[in-house]
This record gives structure tokens, C-alpha cells and sequence, in this order.
């Protein structure tokens, strides 16, 4: 009798040592969880604050369509076009190589290889990415650059060509994991049917099940695509540092990236105007990879749900 | 055979004979991606292996390519990496706990989701700049070791985040319920059930983030790395009391991929070489720590199923 009681006695301590420490433990990791959302308002905040006075003596309409960038002349100008366009064509040509390659990739991984097959080759792709992209510059510059030389006479040692096929060829895993998941949520079903009907696995992989994971395989290349644009070793090495508006992909020039890079190994004042410069580029590299982001999630959401 | 039979016949021999010509160009297009990850791999070998020996790994920077060495940089990238782990191994597991196990559907729990998904898009050289912003001149945190361990911290964050949740989500509800229903709290099951079981994942996950972060090159430029030091932070232990010394943390720095950088921008072909053998170092590096988490995946993955 008396012991029950005292264990009575107890129980009520207990009970509140524990919630308190149930509570303790909750708020701690609910701490520790909106650190990324302190992480995300201040990327916002910073490149914001830090760019506002550049803004103030550059002016927005000269940032966005002045055709030069030349921070260090005298007149300085500070048109973000001639980045821009740079940074664009890297994109682009990137997308050359990595949309075909990564998407047929997928469609070989999803639908033609065996278990055993995609042991070995889903091992090897993420190798592909998780190689320092540091040393894919080295590989653009001394290997891809003198070889495109060969085929292109007169190819300068510094070009958006190499660099981009280097990228192109390092963002193919993104392509490849993204697209395979989307082809491999396509239901069995449709396969079946396709089968049924006296398709070949081919015509089956190209007619019906990659139409159904259409949504799936265009997000994968915008997200792939952000990637892309927001590279930087290999443009900083392989091409060039020079910002000039560029069509051609012969041409040597500087990215939103390279830039930023460049600046910032000179050891620059805080409060100059160069300082506050790499906000303002940083600023617009965020907000460009942002976009293709956001556009990227909304296409699978808005038409993920379509196919299903 | 009838006519039918026959046209049929042909119609699906042509669809075989398509299936194997496609299965050969998918094949092809793996091939092309081993051959560019062989030839990188070879080109580096072949370049640096003249320089790759313990003087290399011993010597500091200098002038005469021949001289110089990565001793300051890797023992750079280790330090970095030890505040990199950190900061981002506790943060990034509790955020993961939080989102998993605690987090109730809200607006709250959306705009976390919302705020990883972003930040595992950021071009890694945005937070380089945010760092410059926040941690080298706005805390007054200087070029320093414990400001690149920070920023790096920073970008795989939500990489650890997401493997902890992976790993968390791969342990049955039943173990969860079992533990429960004996009058477990919450917090209980968690620490004594759940985390145990996914910690391969965790383990996993942080591995591949930590040999991210060795690699990144980009933010750690822009917070202001050294290319050429040629002395080493202050020893972390000392003979005499306290015996721990944190003044290593506000040391500036150096890291390997900023060393393998450096070199290659110089002009002088020399210096190629000896981007090249740090580029060995480096790849060796991170090739090691992706075959640790492959090995403990794997081992997991066995034992899970027998």
C-alpha cells in the first residue's frame, strides 16, 4: 500500500521531467529548422542591401541596357548585357549537350537496361557530378580547348565553346535522375498497352511513355539549365575574363560568374562602388537561376498532375 | 505460314531489330560518358604525376613551379572542413528530425520546404556572396578559416537535410508504433528507435555533402581565400593549459581547389603540372569519400535485407 502510493508520489514528477524534456527537444529542432529559413532571407536580404546603393549611382535603366561593362575605365560603364549574354550562351550551348545526352540516358536507364546494368551505370553518373568542378575547368582549358583547336582553326585559347560542351557533359546526371524518375512513374499500364498493340520497347519508350513524362523530363532540363548558369569554375578558367556581348561561341567572354570570381580574389574595399558591384550581378544571377527554379517546379506540379 | 502471319512476323522482327539498335546507342551514350570521365581522369594522372610525391605534399607555395607544394591547402580544406562539419552535421540532422518527425502540415512547415527547396538551387558562388555580406564583414568574422567553414556549412545544409529526411522516412511506422505503444514519448523514440536505424542514411548523406563542400571552389573564393600562403594556422592543440587553442579558427587560409585554381591561371605552363597533381589530390580525396558512403550504404542496405 505504502509503496504504491509513493510510486503515486512519483509519477506526476516524472511525467513533468519528461514533457519538459519533450518540449525542450521540440523547440531546439524547430530552432535548428528555421535556420534554413534565416539562410534563405538572408541570401534575399543581403544581396539586396549590399547592391541598393549601387543602384542609387548606376541607375537601373543603364544596368539593364547599357551594351558595355567596363568597371575599371575611367567612364565606367555598367551594362549587365554583355554578362548576360555570356552567360546565356554557356546556358545554351550546355543544353545542346546535356538535354539529348541525359535524356537518352534516362530512356535507356528506365526502359532498356537491366537491373544489373543500372548498377553499374547509376553509380557512374553520380560520379560524373560529384567531381570538383575546378578540375572540370582544368579538363576545358588543356584537353577540350587544344582538341576543339584541331577541328576549328583559329579557335582562341580562351571560348564559350569549351567550357559550355564541359558543362553541357557535367549537368547530364541532372537531366538523366530527374527524367528517370518522371518515366518511371508512367504506369505500367500504358506500356502494356503499347506492347499489346505490337510496339517495340522503342516505340513504346519514344511514343508513349516519354509524352507521358513530358512535364517530368522539360523540368528536369529548366532545373538543369539553372545549373548551368549559375557554374562557375569551368567559364572562370576555360573562358576568358573579358565582358563583351557575344553571339558567337568562338568568342572569349566573361559570365555573371566570372565576375563575381574575378573581382573578388582583388581584394576589394567595402563601400566601393566595384564591392557593391558584385551584389548587383550577384543579385541578378539569383533572381535569373530563381526564375528557371520556379519555373522548373511549376511545370511538374501544374502538369505532373495532368498526366496522372 | 499465311500471308498474315508472315506480314506480322516481319513487322515485329523490324521492332526487335529497333529495340537492340536503341539499347546500342543508349549503351554508346553511357560509353561517351565513361570516355570523357576516363580521359579527365587520365589527362590529370599523366599531368601531375612528375610532381606527385611527399615533397609535394610538404612543401609550401613558391615561385619556381618545381618547388612548389600543397602543404598550406590541404591542411586548409581539413580544418575548413572540420568547422564545415560542425556547423552543418547538428543543424542539418535536427532541422531533418524536425521536418520528419515533428513539423505539422502548416504554413510554417511550407515555408521550410519552400526555403530548401530554393536554397538547393542557389548557384553556389550567391553564397560566397552572402558570406562576404553577413560573416566577413558584417560579423567581422575576416577571411578566415571559421568564415569558409561557415559558408560551406551553409551550401550543404540542405543537402544533409534532405538525406536525414530520406533516411528518417526508410524506418517503418511499426517500429515507430511499437515504441509508442510501450509508453515511449515522442522524443524517446526518436533518440532510442528511429535515429539508430537511419543512421547509415544520415551517415551517408553527410559524407557526400562533406565531399561537396572539399570541392567547391566558387564561395570560397569570393569570402577572400589565399592563394599563396606559406605559413600554418596556429596548432588547434598546445602543450600547455588550456591546451585547446581556437585561434586556428580566424587564421586566413588556403584550400586545394583554390590552389588547383591558382595554378592553372598562371601563364606559365610549368604550374599546369602542379594544378594537375593537386587536382589528383583533390579528386583522390573525393573519390575516397564517396567510396566511404557508398561502402556504409551498401552495408546498410545488406544487412537490411539479409
Amino acid at each position: 500500500m505504502s509503496a504504491s502510493r509513493g510510486k503515486h508520489h512519483d509519477r506526476p514528477a516524472f511525467l513533468a521531467r519528461r514533457r519538459r524534456r519533450e518540449r525542450w527537444a521540440e523547440s531546439a529542432l524547430g530552432a535548428a529548422a528555421s535556420v534554413v529559413v534565416l539562410i534563405a532571407l538572408g541570401i534575399l536580404l543581403t544581396l539586396l542591401s549590399e547592391s541598393l546603393p549601387f543602384f542609387r549611382v548606376v541607375g537601373l535603366w543603364d544596368f539593364l541596357f547599357d551594351t558595355e561593362w567596363t568597371p575599371l575605365f575611367e567612364r565606367a560603364h555598367f551594362g549587365i548585357l554583355p554578362l548576360l549574354s555570356a552567360t546565356l550562351l554557356t546556358g545554351l550551348l550546355a543544353m545542346l549537350v546535356a538535354v539529348p545526352l541525359g535524356v537518352l540516358t534516362a530512356v535507356w536507364l528506365s526502359e532498356f537496361a537491366s537491373m544489373r546494368t543500372r548498377e553499374w551505370a547509376k553509380p557512374a553518373l553520380e560520379l560524373l557530378s560529384s567531381i570538383p568542378t575546378v578540375v572540370f575547368g582544368y579538363f576545358a582549358l588543356l584537353f577540350v580547348t587544344p582538341l576543339l583547336q584541331q577541328l576549328i582553326p583559329g579557335l582562341p585559347t580562351f571560348n564559350l565553346l569549351a567550357p559550355s560542351l564541359v558543362i553541357g557533359l557535367m549537368i547530364v546526371p541532372y537531366v538523366s535522375s530527374l527524367s528517370e524518375d518522371a518515366l518511371r512513374a508512367v504506369p505500367m499500364d500504358l506500356r502494356e498497352a503499347a506492347f499489346s498493340m505490337g510496339a517495340g520497347r522503342w516505340r513504346a519508350a519514344l511514343w508513349v511513355v516519354l509524352p507521358a513524362a513530358a512535364s517530368g523530363v522539360t523540368a528536369s532540363a529548366v532545373l538543369a539549365l539553372s545549373r548551368a548558369l549559375g557554374e562557375t569554375m569551368v567559364v572562370a578558367i576555360a573562358a576568358g575574363q573579358q565582358a563583351r556581348l557575344v553571339f558567337d561561341p568562338r568568342d572569349g567572354a566573361a559570365t555573371l560568374t566570372t565576375y563575381i570570381a574575378q573581382v573578388a580574389m582583388g581584394d576589394v574595399p567595402r563601400h566601393s562602388l566595384a564591392y557593391q558591384s558584385l551584389f548587383a550581378v550577384g543579385l541578378s544571377l539569383f533572381l535569373l537561376t530563381l526564375a528557371f527554379n520556379v519555373l522548373g517546379y511549376w511545370i511538374r506540379h501544374r502538369f505532373g498532375e495532368l498526366s496522372r | 505460314m499465311n500471308p498474315q502471319a508472315h506480314v506480322h512476323h516481319r513487322i515485329l522482327h523490324g521492332e526487335h531489330r529497333r529495340d537492340a539498335v536503341f539499347a546500342l546507342v543508349g549503351l554508346l551514350v553511357m560509353l561517351v560518358i565513361m570516355w570523357v570521365l576516363a580521359a579527365l581522369f587520365v589527362r590529370l594522372v599523366v599531368d601531375g604525376a612528375g610532381h606527385l610525391d611527399l615533397a609535394f605534399l610538404l612543401s609550401y607555395p613558391s615561385r619556381h613551379a618545381d618547388q612548389a607544394g600543397i602543404l598550406a591547402a590541404w591542411v586548409g580544406s581539413i580544418l575548413v572542413l572540420l568547422v564545415t562539419a560542425f556547423a552543418a552535421v547538428p543543424l542539418g540532422v535536427a532541422a531533418g528530425i524536425y521536418l520528419e518527425e515533428y513539423a505539422q502540415r502548416g504554413r510554417w512547415s511550407s515555408m521550410l520546404e519552400i526555403s530548401i527547396g530554393n536554397l538547393a538551387g542557389v548557384p553556389s558562388i550567391v553564397y560566397g556572396l552572402l558570406a562576404l555580406g553577413l560573416l566577413v564583414q558584417g560579423m567581422h568574422l575576416g577571411q578566415s578559416i571559421l568564415s569558409a567553414g561557415l559558408t560551406l556549412a551553409m551550401l550543404i545544409l540542405p543537402m544533409v537535410i534532405v538525406s536525414t529526411r530520406e533516411a528518417l522516412r526508410s524506418v517503418s511506422v511499426d517500429l515507430r508504433e511499437a515504441s509508442l505503444a510501450l509508453g515511449a514519448s515522442r522524443w524517446q523514440t526518436v533518440w532510442h528507435h528511429v535515429l539508430p536505424q537511419a543512421m547509415p542514411g544520415i551517415l551517408t548523406g553527410v559524407i557526400l555533402g562533406l565531399s561537396r563542400a572539399i570541392g567547391e571552389t566558387a564561395p570560397v573564393i569570393v569570402i577572400g581565400a589565399l592563394s599563396f600562403l606559406s605559413f600554418l594556422p596556429a596548432a588547434p592543440i598546445s602543450a600547455t593549459p588550456p591546451f585547446v587553442n581556437l585561434d586556428w579558427l580566424y587564421s586566413p587560409f588556403t584550400v586545394l581547389p583554390i590552389q588547383v585554381f591558382h595554378w592553372i591561371s598562371r601563364p606559365n605552363p610549368d604550374f599546369h603540372a602542379n594544378a594537375a597533381a593537386a587536382g589528383v589530390v583533390l579528386v583522390v580525396l573525393n573519390l575516397a569519400m564517396n567510396a566511404v558512403a557508398l561502402f556504409i550504404r551498401q552495408r546498410a542496405r545488406r544487412r537490411q535485407f539479409g
